[in-house]
């Protein structure tokens, strides 16, 4: 194949561009990687470039989309006579029912090619995957696909029930191929490395959470825990470094006494252990709530980290959620509907109030907040146009430990239309959130240890 | 004279070794002689770990044969397999090496009349070393795995110093000078990701993620660790496995629990799969009640 180094170095910088860190090391490893494995199995190759290029799991889905682009499966269409639609449909039934991936691909290609294909003059033409599926409507062979299946084994196992289940995997895995070969055209035309940037879809931590769709939001959930993980093992690090602290000197004369006199250990002060109280204010309406609830469970994720958490939800009026928080551990999908379902967030109509909400938390639960306890408001400061009630907001600074605000617009955001983010943020450190890497790192780098 | 050159030429690395797999399918065609069965990402990565002589990061869940697949390298390169087992607070003396202080004092104590000069240089010798794995590992010239096992349990002081060994494979311990190894070890670091690893030792090593297998595979490993299983069988078994796996579960089951549902329903004779089979013996793969609750009601089971 030619160029190989060219394609190396353009794989390598599609992913850095995705925010894969790879250095030099790793970009010299994966050409001896490929020099040791060779192109007769592409496959192998994947592997043998996931291995050298990659350092976690999470990586992985914006690598495979990326080394198809830059190490395609073929060139070209599938050089087969343009198939119709019946007769891919038809083809495509048995494949699913077999269970045959390798089938599944060719007529992923061949799909493609003959229903995916849009525009005619070069530059204003391509390749669609929305359009083909569109077109084939996989989704709808469910029902046949179980008959064929079903006829042919007879049915009657247990197994049978999850028949359905698998079909759906399967055709999901279709329409993956489906965008993968789109993609794949599309690239031969255009610029491929714009494609790799452009059209791969970014890892979930780099989606924000303002346009985060459902399944976004559901992969995102399933970060929770490693991700709360990682950030244990900084705020552990943080605190042994708070507490490595000075030397005792008199406890160090006391303990040398049983070395004679001669101060072979010195004892270093410990600062007390108290663990730091956190209290989070959350909006939880529309747009906004994708962000809360990650965050909620997050917080949730990390609560041995604290020795007390208490959680407040919003919309125009407010209400503790700890108790909900705590039990809906199991079911962490369902938290936001609980939420919804159980507080008392909402008076005479739907929409968020700010100024109303925090005006009931300083009345309400002011007590809860002290000089130990740090206090989080996380929303986008948007007040639907009444007074945003400053004065609550600094009697919170005033009595809290320290308070943060996390707004999850965009900064250039902050204070057009009815945004009151830049008053609050004279009164208490506002921080741009928009994306679970951002909140991680601030996460990280703000809690209190 | 004679004698310190004899010794010297023991220390220059001998013929380069040929190299330990020829391809990634010897990888996988050797490795199933003992028993593991290894997906093409599992083959590629082993046999690039071996070519590149890099350390090999093993990151997945609990019981997808990360601990079994360096058993089963050291057992093809007929190396000898040492392992650390990371835990909390394993630290240098566990990890690297330790004074035999015991003996070391019985050492003062018996000679009394020589200088201390004397004795200094004899109780921090050879002699009185207790070497751990990772010094071990690195002394040795035969092949050898190190398997350093479970590394996310370890506290991340350790890691600096697994950095320091993986980078050069040598070790320093001040009393004795430095200790370069002669023959690199194979070098397999699992984790489970109880704890992030560092971006650092991430960068020395290839990584390599297992996750559970695909159903294919997964059958041919229940046939192989439980050979009287019927083929249908050890098919419905994989099913419904793979099943519970899509639910959303406290702890989902991995291989090593469809091994044991394997197992156990042929203990019980059932030669095929049904309601109450199943649920009577759900308990083997799931290991909370709300789980096994929760997956009956998914799987249509009466209520239990
Ligand atoms: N690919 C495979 N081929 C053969 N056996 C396998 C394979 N994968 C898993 N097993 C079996 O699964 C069981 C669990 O494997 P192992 O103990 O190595 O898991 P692990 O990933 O190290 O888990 P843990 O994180 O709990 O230590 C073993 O009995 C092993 O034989
Ligand atoms: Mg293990």
């Amino acid at each position: 194949m030619s160029g190989v180094e060219e394609r190396i170095t353009g794989l390598v910088g599609a992913l850095r561009a995705h925010g894969v860190r790879i250095g030099t090391g790793e970009s010299v490893d994966a050409a001896l990687a490929v020099e040791a494995l060779g192109f007769a199995d592409r496959d192998l190759l994947r592997e043998g470039l996931a291995a050298t290029l990659l350092h976690g799991p999470g990586q992985r889905a914006v690598f495979d989309p990326v080394f198809d682009l830059y190490f395609p499966r073929g060139v070209g269409g599938p050089g087969t006579e343009g198939a119709g639609r019946d007769e891919l449909r038809d083809r495509l039934a048995e494949a699913l029912a077999a269970d045959d991936r390798s089938l599944m691909a060719r007529l992923a290609a061949e799909a493609v090619d003959g229903l995916g294909g849009y525009g005619s003059s070069p530059g204003s033409d391509g390749w669609s995957a929305y359009q083909t599926l569109d077109r084939l409507r996989p989704q709808t062979l469910l029902a046949r696909v179980r008959d064929d299946v079903g006829g042919r084994d007879g049915g009657a196992g247990f197994a049978d029930r999850l028949l359905d289940d698998e079909i759906r995997r399967r055709i999901e895995v279709f329409r993956q191929l489906v965008a993968t070969e789109a993609r794949r055209r599309v690239a031969e035309r255009r610029d491929r490395d714009e494609i790799a940037r452009r059209a791969v879809r970014p890892t979930a931590d780099r989606v924000d959470f303002l346009y985060a769709g459902r399944d976004q939001l559901a992969e995102l959930r399933r970060t929770v825990q490693p991700l709360a993980r990682k950030l244990a093992t900084r705020l552990a690090a943080r605190r042994r470094r708070a507490a490595r602290g000075t030397i005792d000197l008199r406890r160090t004369l006391r303990s040398s006494l049983s070395t004679g006199g001669v101060p072979m250990r010195p004892v270093l002060r410990r600062r007390r252990p108290a663990r730091p109280e956190l209290v989070l204010l959350c909006d939880v309406s529309g747009s906004v709530s994708g962000f809360s609830d990650f965050t909620m469970l997050l917080v949730q994720a990390l609560h041995d980290q604290f020795s007390k958490i208490r959680v407040f939800a919003f919309v125009n009026r407010l209400d503790e959620v700890t108790g909900l928080l705590e039990h809906g551990r199991a079911d962490p999908d369902g938290l936001g509907a609980r939420i919804r379902a159980e507080a008392r967030l909402t008076g005479w109509h739907g929409s968020s109030d700010y100024g109303v909400a925090l005006g009931e938390f300083t009345e309400r639960y002011g007590a809860t907040v002290g000089p130990r306890t740090t206090v989080f408001v996380l929303g986008d400061a948007r007040t639907n146009m009444s007074d945003p009630n400053l004065a609550a907001v600094r009697e919170l600074a005033r009595s809290a430990r320290r308070v943060y605000w996390l707004n999850p617009e965009p900064r250039a955001q902050w204070g057009t239309g009815d945004s009151a983010a830049p008053e609050y943020a004279e009164l208490v450190e506002m921080h741009e959130c928009r994306t679970a890497r951002q909140l991680g790192a601030l996460i990280g780098g703000l809690l209190p240890v | 004279m004679n004698k310190r050159l004899d010794s010297e030429r023991t220390l220059i690395p001998t013929q380069p070794e040929a190299p330990l797999f020829s391809s990634v399918d010897d990888v996988s065609a050797r490795l199933a002689e003992t028993g593991y069965l290894a997906s093409p990402a599992v083959a590629t990565t082993v046999f690039l770990a071996a070519r590149l002589g890099k350390p090999l990061l093993v990151e997945g869940p609990a019981g997808v044969g990360k601990t079994e697949l360096a058993k089963a390298v050291a057992q093809v390169a007929k190396a000898r397999l040492i392992r650390l087992q990371c835990y909390e607070g394993v630290d240098e003396s566990r990890a690297l090496y330790e004074w035999n202080h015991a003996k070391q004092l019985l050492r003062i104590s018996a000679g009394r009349d020589e200088s201390w000069d004397e004795t200094r240089t004899d109780i921090f010798s050879e002699e009185f070393l207790l070497p751990r794995p990772l010094l071990t590992a690195i002394r040795g010239d035969e092949p050898t795995v190190l398997l350093i096992d479970e590394t996310d349990k370890a506290d991340v002081e350790m890691e600096g110093l697994l950095l320091e060994v993986l980078s050069d494979f040598q070790v320093t311990v001040p009393e004795l000078g430095t200790i370069t190894a002669t023959r690199r070890p194979f070098v397999v670091l699992t984790s489970n990701a109880g704890r992030e690893l560092s971006e650092a030792l991430r960068r020395r090593c290839l990584f390599l993620h297992i996750g559970f297998p695909e159903e294919e595979l997964e059958r041919r490993i229940v046939r192989l660790k439980v050979p009287g299983l019927g083929a249908a069988l050890a098919e419905s078994v994989v099913r419904v496995v793979g099943a519970l796996r899509a639910m959303d579960l406290r702890k989902v089951p991995s291989v090593a629990e469809t091994i044991d549902w394997a197992h156990t329903l042929l203990a019980l004779g059932a030669d095929t799969l049904d309601e109450a089979v199943v649920r009577d013996t759900l308990g083997v793969i799931l290991k909370h009640q709300d789980d096994v609750q929760k997956a009956a009601a998914k799987l249509d089971l009466d209520a239990l």
